[in-house]
Order: structure tokens, then C-alpha cells, then sequence
């Protein structure tokens, strides 16, 4: 246990107001996270639908909730029922075979509903479009809130889709 | 050359830098199936099934079976008739065989004899009688998407109950449906149904350039996208007679081996969380970033995505990037070292990893698995190193690559495995990055109307195997890119079944298979 303890200790605080983040991005961060907490009043749950994607966009999604980026620590967390979520992020293209379980994820969830589609897939079809597979992009099949472009989008990118999304509620 | 002594089919070695292909031809099925039969009594795999329509140009239809042998991979093609294609069932002989049979039935309308009829990869989407692969297929014809219900085989007796799961999981992962058949928590069968990431890749291809196909196969599982994008470029380059220059080829290994750690770092991290020890998600996650962020800076892509091109790779790396790569190998050497300590004096996550979903090396053979799983049960498989008969393609050849094996066979030593595989990659990126040949990173290249070529690429989870075949008029006729998962996504449905429900997620997690990769 003690090994362990003085990993923790010596790794520190990871988290990043992030380099990568010019100062006046990282204060509308800081604001919209600020609304979260105004528009909810409580955490903002997210249920991520897969809907066709090539699974890069879920490694940027798992991104999020490394040390760095501390999704978490911002008050946002990934819920595993569509039920308990205020958001579905969803990637795409959303194929043929998967459009029925996406619509029935959006109509278990409850309002405000919001969705946020990632990734060029997800925004417009991207590589894939439109086939006899595919339906294309996600406002095709469910309605859209807001789309973070991107092969596959940064995780800041998708930080900042998830909380504009939050911030139109208000 | 004749790959099975009793078998009378001449293979001759395909052009190229990449891995040792030798293509040959059946003249019957009963001919594929005999060798196929003969290949397997003398330990071979089966590493690939696909059909392809040759109408076009006045043929029929063809089938291309690929087989891991000793001395690499036997690519052989069977032409089948215009109106009435149809080849034989080669599941009891090869048991993966089965879903890439029923794979190519639904997209070419290639009829299999006899076995399994179940479609695979169509769910219900556009009708039975219409095969998007065909070339004159046209639009789909006015039809509803109706999800049809799947044959899953029944587990009968008292107390026999199922528990579906999927498509959309729990976790962060792709969709799949998986079927558990249950007597309480002890799992009795586990049935998949994949294709649920159907999005038509294989028809994208068709009529494409080489740069939007190159563009397509960074996207089949994006995880594995500097896989895809080299298998794909030893395929073109075979197939046009270009050799891609020293410098290309070790960069393009430079970024697989980059690929492979930042997997297997996510992996060791995950596993961890899947036995409720979040520390590891959060440190490994943690490592992970730090490796990812470093390719951005590097090759301007945090996974490398259309780094590895046709002829070469896309951009250049000054001394600089060789010193940042090697430093970093040696602080990422440094944490995983003491993880690793951290990880193995755990006695709960000992308690969860070991005996937990163990298959053993014969079953291993007889599902024809490849990469990090299998090297896992004990078998010494690798396409990066030197074995009996086979000589890995450049710049393996010269690295000496030492491939990890644990006989164990259980989410321990898959764990083992990665952690001694990220240690050999850290070693191979040093010795590349000190080692880099000076010159041009591409080679010109001019597709060969009528080309063929074969690709393999030893990927982090196993071989990624790309099939290319060109039109008359210099455009992709054909691409079949295959995943290591469509064999270990069998032996997943093996694993689980001495252990209880609650163990599934961290099995499942020990193999972290591609659903997009398996479903095209």
C-alpha cells in the first residue's frame, strides 16, 4: 500500500488548465463549466453512442477522462444507461445496422436531451457519406444539438462541443 | 514451389518489401479444400476469406483464401462461374472460416456449399438477392431497414437462461451483441453477433484512387490505422513493382512500434479499472497522453492517422524527433517499470487477473489465432521476428525482434504480454531512431492496371492482412482489409466459459477487440 501511496504522491496533480489552451479559450471553459452547475444544478451525466465509427473517435472520448483533461473533475461523467444521461455523444456515420438502437437510445433519454455528434463522421458522413450502409450523419437519424468536426476530434475540441452544447440550454 | 507436399499446387513468391507472400491457384473446390485440409494437418491458419467479381472483364467470380504457413502466408484464388458461383465449406476444417464465408456470401453473393447459412454482416439493412460487392449492383432497391432476428443457438435444461447484451454497451466501446447463455452466474455458451459497425467500407473502395483508398484503410479500425495504412501500402507497392526507399520503411516500423505502445498503455490501463483499480486507468491513461502528444508534435497526428502512405510515408523527422523519441522511451521505460512492480504486488488485481479467462495453446492453433492473444497462450508467432523457415520483412529483418510469449493463456499473461511487448518496442524505437537511414522517405508510384498484391503487417493485436486488386483502368478494383479479430473474437466466446458473467468485461478487456475492423 505505501509503494502505492508514494506513486500517487510523486505523479502529483496531472490536470492542466492546458498548455495547449490559449488563456481566453481556457476562461470560456472555465465559464461555460461554471454553467453546467447553473443549467443542471447538479452534474452533467453522458451517455456515448458508437454508431458506425472506426473507434478513433472513442479514443479521443477516452482521452477525456485521463488525468489531463479530468472530465470528471469538471463535474461531466459517462453514465452506462441512456436513461440516466443528459447528453448523447454520439460518433458516427450511423450505419444502417445501427440506426434502430441509436433512435432507441435517443428516445430513452430523458429531456433536456441534448445530443452532440463528434467526429467528420458524425458531423457530415465524413470518409464513409451515405450508402446502402450507412445513413450518413447523425442529425440524419436523431436530432443535433451541436458537432465537434475532427479525424477524430482533439480532446479539448470535444470538451468544448460538450459544454457549448450545455451553454445553448440555458 | 510447392507449400504442402501432397498437394499439387505451385506457389510462386510475390514481389516487394513486405512480408513473404506466395500465391498459387486451385483449380476445383474440392482441389481448395484438400489443401486446405493438408495445410492444416501441417499447423497452418487460416488468415483470410474474401470473394471478388470478375464479370466485368469477361471472368466470373473469384475466392481468395489466405493462409499463415510456415513460410509466411499462401495466398490462393479459386475462379468460380458467372451464374452459379459457389464454393465449399471450409468451417470443419478451419472453424474461423465460418463467419468470413458467411461475410462474403452477404456482400458478394458467392453461395457457400453445405454449413452455416446464417447471414453475417446483413442484419436486415437491403435485401437478401441484392450483394453490395457486385459491380453492376447499382443503387439498393426500394426496401425497409427491418432489423431481422438472429438464429442464436439454444442452451436447453433447468435453469438455462440468456442474457443478451448489446449492441450499445455499458462502456465507452464499439456496438456488438453478445448472447450469454447462463446457469446463474456461471457462463454455459457465449454467441456473438457483430456487423453492427457495417458501413459499407468495402464498396467505397471500388472504383477509388489510391490516396482515397489509402485515406479508407486508416479508418477500418482506427486504433490500428498505421497497421491498415502499411499492409495496404506493401499490398499497392507489390502490386506496381515499387520499392518503397530504407528511410520509408524504417519510419513506417517507427510509427507501428508507436502504435502499439500506445495501445497496449491503454490496455494495461483499462484492465486495471475493469478489476476496480482505478489508479491504473489514471496513470496509464496518464503515460498514454504523454506518448500520443509526442506524435502530434512529431507527425502531426495523435495516432498517426495518413502518416504511411503508397511508395513511403507522408512527412519527414529531423534529429530533434529522434532525440525527443528517445528520451521519451526511456522515461515511459522508467514508470512502466515501476507500474509494472506496482501492478504484479497487487494481491486483489492478481486475485481478478489470474486463471480468469484462460484458452490454451491447441485451441489457440485450432482457431487460428494471431498476434499478442496467441503469443500469449505460448505460441511463438510473430510476423516482426525470425522463426524456422520465415524471415520478417525490412526493417525487422535487421532489428532482431524478440517476441514476448506467457503460456499461461489467461488475462494475466495477456497482461505479461503487453507489458514485455511494450519493453521490445520501446528497444526497437531506440535502436530505429539511432539507426535511421538518411534518404527519401517516398518512392513514385503508378498504379498497373490488372495489379494484384497481398499485404501483412504484424499490428498490435495480431496480423492485419490487406488484399488489393486493380481495375483495367489503373483504379482499385478490390481492397479486402482483415483483421486479427475476426479469429479472436472466437476466442473470446472460448474464454469466458469457466467463469462467471462478472468476469466478462476484464476478459473481453484482455483481448480489447475491433468491432469496426471485423465489420467493414
Amino acid at each position: 500500500m505505501i509503494p502505492l501511496l508514494r506513486h500517487i504522491f510523486r505523479t502529483g496533480i496531472l490536470t492542466e488548465p492546458s498548455q495547449d489552451v490559449e488563456a481566453g479559450a481556457q476562461r470560456e471553459l472555465d465559464r461555460l463549466q461554471g454553467e453546467i452547475l447553473h443549467v443542471l444544478g447538479r452534474a452533467l451525466t453522458i451517455r456515448e453512442v458508437d454508431a458506425g465509427s472506426c473507434n478513433g473517435c472513442e479514443l479521443e472520448v477516452h482521452a477525456l477522462n485521463n488525468p489531463y483533461y479530468n472530465l470528471e473533475g469538471r463535474g461531466i461523467k459517462f453514465v452506462a444507461s441512456p436513461r440516466h444521461a443528459d447528453m448523447l455523444l454520439v460518433s458516427g456515420p450511423v450505419t444502417k445496422n445501427m440506426q434502430n438502437a441509436l433512435l432507441r437510445a435517443y428516445e430513452c433519454t430523458p429531456d433536456p436531451k441534448l445530443v452532440v455528434a463528434i467526429g467528420d463522421c458524425g458531423c457530415t458522413g465524413g470518409v464513409f457519406g451515405e450508402s446502402y450502409a450507412s445513413c450518413g450523419k447523425v442529425s440524419n437519424v436523431i436530432p443535433v444539438d451541436v458537432t465537434v468536426p475532427g479525424c477524430p476530434p482533439t480532446p479539448l475540441d470535444l470538451l468544448r462541443g460538450i459544454l457549448t452544447a450545455v451553454a445553448r440550454q440555458k | 514451389m510447392y507449400l504442402c507436399d501432397d498437394i499439387s499446387i505451385e506457389f510462386t513468391r510475390q514481389p516487394g518489401m513486405g512480408a513473404p507472400v506466395w500465391r498459387g491457384r486451385a483449380d476445383s473446390g474440392a482441389h481448395l479444400r484438400s489443401f486446405a485440409d493438408s495445410a492444416r494437418r501441417t499447423g497452418a491458419r487460416i488468415s483470410a476469406i474474401w470473394g471478388s467479381d470478375l464479370r466485368k472483364g469477361g471472368g466470373g467470380f473469384r475466392l481468395h483464401c489466405v493462409f499463415g504457413v510456415e513460410a509466411g502466408h499462401a495466398w490462393l484464388s479459386l475462379d468460380l462461374s458467372a451464374d452459379a458461383p459457389s464454393f465449399p465449406d471450409l468451417a470443419d476444417i478451419f472453424v474461423a472460416a465460418n463467419r468470413m464465408q458467411r461475410a462474403t456470401r452477404d456482400m458478394v453473393g458467392i453461395a457457400i456449399e453445405g454449413g452455416d447459412q446464417r447471414p453475417w454482416l446483413r442484419h436486415g439493412g437491403w435485401p437478401a438477392d441484392w450483394y453490395p460487392l457486385r459491380h453492376d449492383a447499382g443503387a439498393v432497391p426500394e426496401f425497409a431497414n427491418e432489423p431481422t432476428d438472429y438464429d442464436f443457438v439454444k442452451v436447453g435444461g433447468e435453469g438455462a437462461h440468456e442474457i443478451p447484451v448489446g449492441p450499445i454497451h455499458a462502456g465507452i466501446i464499439e456496438p456488438g451483441h453478445f448472447r450469454f447463455s447462463v446457469v446463474g452466474e456461471r457462463v454455459l455458451r457465449l454467441e456473438q453477433r457483430l456487423g453492427y459497425q457495417h458501413k459499407g467500407v468495402e464498396r467505397l473502395f471500388i472504383g477509388a484512387d489510391l490516396a482515397r483508398g489509402a485515406k479508407l484503410v486508416g479508418r477500418v479500425s482506427g486504433d490500428s490505422t498505421c497497421a491498415y495504412a502499411w499492409a495496404y501500402a506493401d499490398a499497392v507497392e507489390s502490386a506496381c513493382g515499387v520499392e518503397p526507399p530504407p528511410r520509408a520503411l524504417a519510419l513506417r516500423a517507427l510509427m507501428l512500434e508507436r502504435e502499439r505502445v500506445a495501445n497496449h498503455l491503454g490496455d494495461l490501463g483499462a484492465l486495471g479499472n475493469d478489476a476496480a483499480f482505478a489508479f491504473g486507468l489514471t496513470q496509464f491513461f496518464a503515460l498514454k497522453e504523454q506518448w500520443v502528444r509526442v506524435n502530434q508534435a512529431l507527425f502531426g497526428h495523435r495516432f498517426l492517422m495518413d502518416c504511411i502512405v503508397p511508395g513511403g510515408v507522408a512527412g519527414d523527422i529531423d534529429a530533434d524527433g529522434l532525440t525527443a523519441i528517445v528520451e521519451q522511451c526511456t522515461t515511459i521505460g522508467v514508470e512502466l517499470a515501476k507500474l509494472r512492480n506496482l501492478y504484479d504486488e497487487h494481491s486483489g488485481l492478481q486475485d481478478r487477473f489470474a486463471t480468469t479467462g484462460i484458452i490454451n495453446s491447441d485451441l489457440a492453433r485450432e482457431l487460428s489465432l494471431s498476434g499478442m492473444a496467441a503469443r500469449a497462450t505460448g505460441i511463438l508467432l510473430d510476423g516482426r521476428a525470425h522463426r524456422q523457415g520465415y524471415t520478417p520483412p525490412p526493417p525487422y529483418a535487421a532489428l532482431g525482434v524478440r517476441p514476448a510469449t506467457d503460456e499461461r493463456g489467461d488475462v494475466a499473461a495477456r497482461v505479461a504480454v503487453r507489458f514485455d511487448e511494450i519493453n521490445e518496442s520501446l528497444r526497437l524505437l531506440r535502436q530505429i531512431a539511432v539507426s535511421l537511414p538518411v534518404g527519401a522517405i517516398r518512392a513514385e508510384l503508378a498504379p498497373v492496371a490488372g495489379g494484384s498484391g497481398l499485404g501483412v503487417v504484424e499490428g498490435w493485436r495480431g496480423e492485419v492482412v490487406v488484399g488489393v486488386e486493380f481495375d483495367v483502368e489503373g483504379r482499385l478494383a478490390r481492397v479486402h482489409p482483415h483483421d486479427p479479430s475476426w479469429q479472436a473474437w472466437l476466442a473470446l466466446e472460448h474464454a469466458v466459459l469457466r467463469d462467471i458473467v462478472p468476469d466478462f468485461p476484464l476478459i473481453n478487456k484482455s483481448f480489447n477487440l475491433s468491432y469496426s475492423g471485423v465489420d467493414l
